[in-house]
């Protein structure tokens, strides 16, 4: 077995969520050849197969909506920081990606033929189509993977773990990689680069993601020269499920009942809530998601949450056979967890969910680095401050698709060009190490979730984030003097190596950008600066100088 | 209230001699046998090599090994009080410790 592999492609996506796979599928059929990589199996790792529910269209089946109603909601819920241009591309084109999926056998819901849409909050009518039961995110991935089994100009390779963008000049020319299964490093050369690699929420000890979900791309873009932008922006989910525990299913499940019951958010003391915090819930599920992690974390701060620091979530209004229709099968393995929802609540409490900040990007889904493209969560700009409940999946869909376009049109004019030598150094810097037995990457990578937990969770203080910054700083530090060698097949410490190095760059990004932004706005809440403040309606971006961070104010496109 | 499971490991990579290993993990009633594989390496052992991905919602279905005996998902199967044998899928091939190669053979890089 040699230690190295050196593949070549027209078009490298890196990531095999939604976005992924589409940006591989739409490359494929402008004719080039692909290469999709994923750090996991590919189409069951990352946030695509994890969804609930909820995907937002405007589908104007009747008159009864349009793309414009849904771009108004959209740039509504981000509080003035959307990119109007991306949100509208992510309203106008969802249609034509939920008929193609439809056309595909997602099986959205439907009732007389025409699909079934849910109400969400923030929407201003029911809009978000769905897969029952809670089985949007595995439809939609099953879906995707059926069609790249059509299609041979994809390669798929699971289990490799890209490490660094490698450029030629300012170019972004493929990638270097760990092969996870062999220990083996791999080497890349691509003419465009796709990076749908998905957000950031497992760098916070209570989140919904998947382990993937570490802000890889987002450092690796930051590397490679590219922009990042709203990386403030981390999107808590107010009702994750808390306790009692739980096997086998999501923390976001709730949502779903919520949709389709409402369903009572009721404090420790058994009393609503919500009401106190400029919002209503009244059993109806309308509160906004920023308001109602506000107010879930308020209330327990005041003394008044649930035994396990949440809130109640109760549907013993509800009868049997109504909670059997909205759950369908869920109740059984609810009632295999000794869960009865018409005998007893549940607790809840906000979970890192999702991230509105990511790589800056045009409406191409270019970045400003040549050949470096950027699809679905790994994105930035699309949401503001704030995602419209429905957009994610869309976002995957429809950025997938173009950012997949894009990178062929790119790659129809130029070969990949980068030989062997290009990635050399790479290669070699991974195979180089020497591991302290005494530094355990798991135990550091529990102890960073924390951190940031605590002091870049939903609420904020100058404090926090500034004591929050020197001890991600500290940590990168000392990360150099631990480095396992490549080599071993399988090698879970020098993944969480890896993972640690990009989580603690981007949990500054989040942390740098939290600490400027002097106001409360949608997702991002300082303790020391509550309120909305008009001079603070611009966009913040990150680059990196000579290695240091930046963060400057940049208008908010038009 | 905090139990204790006792996990018996079979560890090693192809071409060495299979060892077994014997951990002490506390746990909560309701923790599944994934939250003491993660228990394992974050105190004690971070090169202990297992594959999950979503980590709760057994929906990746990447976590599969043999527990006692039997196929089954890490992420599902429950702590319990006493002895639990992990091991990994003995009909898959063995990448190491409790990893097998379970991708479908086209979307592997090859060895």
């Amino acid at each position: 077995m040699t230690q190295h592999e050196h593949l070549q492609t027209d078009v490298l996506v890196i990531g095999s969520g939604g976005a992924g796979m589409y940006a591989a599928i739409e490359a494929a059929r402008n004719g080039r050849s692909v290469i999709l990589v994923d750090r996991s199996l590919v189409g069951r790792g990352g946030a695509t197969v994890m969804a609930q529910m909820t995907v937002a269209v405007a589908l104007e089946e009747g008159g009864l909506d349009h793309p414009e109603h849904h771009l108004a909601d959209t740039l509504a819920a981000g509080r003035g920081l959307c990119d109007a241009t991306i949100a509208r591309l992510l309203c106008e084109e969802g249609p034509a990606r939920i008929r193609e999926m439809d056309a595909w056998g997602v099986g959205w819901a439907r009732e007389n033929g025409a699909y079934k849409r849910a109400f969400a909050p923030g929407h201003d009518r029911p809009r978000c189509v769905y897969v029952d039961f809670l089985n949007t995110g595995p439809a939609v991935s099953k879906t995707l993977r059926a069609q790249l089994n059509r299609i041979p100009e994809i390669r798929r390779v699971g289990d490799l773990r890209v490490t660094a963008l490698v450029l030629e000049g300012s170019e972004c020319v493929g990638a270097s990689a760990l092969h996870l299964a062999s220990g083996r490093t791999v080497s890349i050369s691509a003419a465009a680069t796709v990076l749908a690699t998905g957000g950031l929420t497992r760098l916070y000890r209570r989140n919904s993601a998947s382990a993937n979900m570490i802000g890889d791309g987002y450092a690796l873009a930051l590397d490679a020269g590219a922009e990042l932008v709203d990386m403030e922006f981390v999107q808590f989910f107010p009702i994750g499920h808390l306790a009692p525990r739980l096997v086998g299913m999501d923390p976001i499940m709730w949502d779903p009942f919520r949709y389709k019951l409402g369903g009572r958010l009721l404090n420790g003391r058994g009393e609503e809530f919500i009401h106190r915090y400029g919002a209503r819930d009244e059993g109806r599920y309308v509160v906004t998601r920023d308001v109602a992690t506000y107010a879930i974390v308020k209330e327990v701060a005041a003394g008044r949450g649930s035994p396990h620091g949440g809130a109640w979530l109760s549907f013993e209004h509800c009868s049997e056979a109504e909670l059997r229709a909205a759950g369908g099968p869920v109740i059984d393995r609810l009632a295999a967890n000794g869960i009865d929802l018409t005998r007893q609540a549940v607790e809840v409490a906000p979970i890192a969910h999702y991230h509105m900040g990511g790589v800056r990007v045009d409406a191409a889904m270019a970045t400003r680095v040549p050949g470096l493209y950027a699809a679905g969560e790994a994105v930035g700009g699309a949401n503001g401050a704030n995602r419209l409940s429905g957009n994610a999946i869309t976002e995957a869909l429809v950025f997938g698709r173009v950012a997949g376009a894009s990178a062929a049109v790119r790659a129809a004019r130029r070969r990949a060009r980068a030989g062997l030598g290009a990635f050399r150094a790479h290669a070699e810097a991974l195979r180089d190490g020497r591991a302290r037995p005494e530094f355990n990457p798991a135990a550091t990578i529990e102890a960073l979730q924390s951190l940031m937990q605590e002091d870049v969770g939903p609420f904020r203080t100058r404090a926090g984030l500034e004591r929050a910054l020197g001890r991600l700083r500290a940590l990168a530090a000392e990360l150099p003097a631990a480095r396992p060698a490549a080599g071993r097949p399988y090698d879970c410490a020098l993944v969480d190596w890896l993972d640690l190095g990009a989580m603690a760059r981007v949990g500054e990004c989040v942390a740098a950008a939290a600490l400027a932004r002097c106001e409360s706005r949608g997702a991002h809440q300082r303790e020391d600066f509550p309120g909305m403040d008009p001079q603070w309606a611009f966009n913040q971006t990150l680059e990196l100088e000579d290695g240091a961070l930046r963060v400057r104010g940049a208008p908010v496109p038009a | 209230m905090s139990s204790k499971a006792t996990l018996v490991l079979r560890r090693g990579a192809p071409g060495e001699a299979p060892r077994e290993e014997r951990w002490q993990v506390p746990f909560e009633p309701g923790q599944s046998v994934l939250d003491g594989l993660r228990w394992i390496r974050a105190q004690h052992d971070a090169t202990l090599a297992i594959r999950y991905s979503c980590t709760n919602a057994n929906t990746c279905k990447e976590c599969m090994v043999r527990i006692d005996g039997r196929t089954a998902y890490a992420c599902t199967a429950r702590l319990r009080e006493g002895e639990m044998r992990i091991e990994p899928l003995p009909n898959k091939a063995l990448v190491r410790d409790l990893v097998t190669e379970i991708a479908p053979p086209h979307e592997r890089l090859g060895s």
